[in-house]
This record gives C-alpha cells, sequence and structure tokens, in this order.
C-alpha cells in the first residue's frame, strides 16, 4: 500500500477469471504496486465480484501510457458505436 | 556459518494466533529443529501480502537460527491467493494500522513463552510491512530489535493521515524502544530519500539507536528476485547487514 491511491466503481457486465465466466459487480483502479508488471508501480484494475470472494477477480496491470492509451481507446470505440447507431446519443 | 558437515532440520507449518482485539488469525512459523535456544523473529509481510516471497523468507531466518513467524496481517479479507487477497486489501486502501500492530504484537507474544526461545524477539519488514514493523516496534513494548526495509509511509503529511492511518509513523519515534536497522534505496519514491533523511533526524533528536545504509543504484524492493527492482549486489549486501545486526541484537 505503498502509494494507496485506489478508487472504486461499480460495472456491470461480466469476467473470465480462473473459474470461469462470473458476474462482475465493481472494478477498483490503483495506481500501486502490481504483482507482475515489471514497474514499481502500475495502474491496476480488478473487475472483481467481492460477493463471490477474493478469487473473483480478472486483473490488469498496466503501464501509464498504455492505461491512457487504453481509456482513450474506450472512448473511440463508444463514439464509433454512437455514430453507428447501435448506441444512443449521449 | 553453516558447513556441510551440520545436521540441519527445520520444522515448518502453518499455525494461529490470536492477533488484534484477540481475533485469531494464522501465521506461518518456521523454526530450527532442537532445543535451542533461539532468538525469535516476527516478519511483517509486504503490500503483496502473504506470499511465497515471505514464506521463503520465514524459512531463510530459520535456516541461519532464527524461530521465524510471519502472520497473515490479511487474514480479514477472506481466503483465496495471496495475490488475490492482496488485491482485495489494495482496494480497501489497506489494512488499519492498529490493526496490523496488534496481530504483529499477537505474533510476538506467541513466540516468547514458547520454550526454545532465548528470551529476545526481533520483527523485521519490507515496503508496507517495514512501516507496520516500525509502528510495532514503536507502540509495543517486547522486541528487542526491528529491521526496517524501505518502509514506505513512515513521513506522511497531515493531509495524508485517515481512519485507517491516523498517525504518521514518524510522530512515535520517541517511543521506539529498541535499535533499528533501515535499509534504503536511492532511487526509490517511497520512501524517498529526502524522506529517509527525515526519519533518521528523528532518530538522532531521540537519541535512539539507529543504523541506517543507503543504496545508489537500488529502488524500492531490491531484495526482490521475483521483481524487476531485484539488484543483486544491494541486496546480497542488504543481508549480509540484516544478519549481522540480528546477531548483534538478538543473540549476545
Amino acid at each position: 500500500m505503498c502509494t494507496m491511491i485506489v478508487e472504486k466503481v461499480k460495472i456491470e457486465g461480466s469476467g473470465k477469471g480462473t473459474g470461469g465466466w462470473f458476474k462482475l459487480e465493481g472494478a477498483n483502479v490503483s495506481y500501486d504496486h502490481p504483482f507482475d508488471a515489471p514497474y514499481e508501480h502500475a495502474l491496476n484494475i480488478d473487475f472483481v465480484n467481492e460477493s463471490l470472494g477474493p478469487s473473483a477477480r480478472v486483473a490488469v496491470e498496466l503501464s501509464e501510457s498504455a492505461a491512457r492509451a487504453l481509456v482513450q481507446t474506450i472512448l473511440n470505440v463508444l463514439e464509433q458505436a454512437e455514430a453507428g447507431g447501435h448506441l444512443a446519443r449521449r | 556459518m553453516y558447513t556441510t558437515d551440520q545436521y540441519e532440520g527445520i520444522l515448518a507449518e502453518t499455525v494461529t494466533l490470536p492477533g488484534a482485539n484477540g481475533e485469531w488469525i494464522n501465521a506461518f512459523f518456521a523454526r530450527p529443529l532442537g532445543k535451542g535456544p533461539f532468538p525469535g523473529l516476527v516478519l511483517a509481510h509486504h503490500m503483496p501480502g502473504w506470499d511465497e516471497w515471505y514464506r521463503e523468507t520465514t524459512f531463510k531466518f530459520a535456516l541461519h537460527g532464527y524461530a521465524t513467524i510471519t502472520p497473515n496481517l490479511y487474514f480479514r479479507a477472506g481466503h483465496g491467493t495471496p495475490e488475490d487477497v492482496a488485491a482485495k486489501v489494495r482496494a480497501e486502501g489497506g489494512v488499519p494500522d492498529d490493526q496490523a500492530v496488534g496481530d504483529l504484537a499477537g505474533a510476538m507474544k506467541y513466540l516468547r513463552p514458547l520454550p526454545y526461545i532465548n528470551g529476545k524477539v526481533g520483527i523485521f519488514g519490507t515496503c508496507s510491512g517495514g512501516r507496520h514493523a516500525y509502528l510495532a516496534a514503536c507502540r509495543v513494548p517486547g522486541f528487542d530489535a526491528i529491521v526496517d526495509c524501505w518502509g514506505g509511509n513512515v513521513v506522511m503529511p497531515p493531509e495524508a493521515l485517515n481512519e485507517k492511518r491516523p498517525v504518521a509513523p514518524i510522530d512515535y519515534t520517541k517511543d521506539l524502544s529498541c535499535p533499528i536497522l533501515g535499509l534504503f534505496g536511492n532511487d526509490d519514491t517511497s520512501p524517498s530519500p529526502e524522506q529517509v533523511d527525515q526519519h533518521e533526524a528523528e532518530l538522532k533528536k531521540y537519541g535512539k539507536d539507529y543504523e541506517f545504509h543507503r543504496y545508489d543504484g537500488a529502488g524500492h524492493g531490491f531484495f526482490y528476485y521475483i521483481y524487476k527492482a531485484y539488484r543483486q549486489e544491494q541486496a546480497m549486501d542488504g543481508w549480509k547487514k540484516v544478519f549481522a545486526f540480528l546477531k548483534k541484537h538478538l543473540t549476545t
């Protein structure tokens, strides 16, 4: 917990963990020590369902540039979906 | 020093003990076989949890003659792989300081009455564990030496304090009851070299028995061979200093 920078957000969807697919209820976003990525700190996202226990987790650990690129890419894709009429304009 | 003609035996197992508020937690315990007497050692695990590196390190200290116990400071978060449990604790902003201190005190009290303990118990921690070890050594009587390896957030600005961390560890320095060894990397950002300076100044101010070593070319976690942070030369020197310090304060 060396930075203690973390935010939690409620989400809906599904995640595929070691035990197969499960219903997601939240995402925990932190900038702290990763477990695997080769950085002192990383942008970590854990997609979780806490009611199913700690193992209901899909994890990613990203570099800063990867995290920013991912955010922008998600927004771009949602914009294309809106432009194509697949999503209602917000 | 080990020589190849020696008999060597280690007993290692999971045990349970009363931690903070008398709540039962589990712990990994490794001790040399034989009647002793052996010094005791409590390990405060790091932010990545009660993981394989800490179980290996528990063995390592036992091989060096210490009855060593590593309490699972994340016990209350539930069970799963160490990473999954640690990720849950990370999302919760860590464990409360009072709880960690209570769990570490419980581990020390578990060791003290054992018939093969030589009457001395130290504490060792890295990363958040270095910080927790420092808190325990300041707030709980009964530790005879502390090793703080790159404990972050010992120095905390007021805005960083919260319900779980109401007091900056540095503010307990006057109560530190035993000698301290500190190992730090000069490329670390938590603690930064400036924060290590502040910590050292506080120890000096209160006349504490301290020994700080700072390594160039090393950052946070330079003992961890499992991470890119590993620095072989600095780590090997650091381990020598750890064992020399513990021998001085726990075996004589």
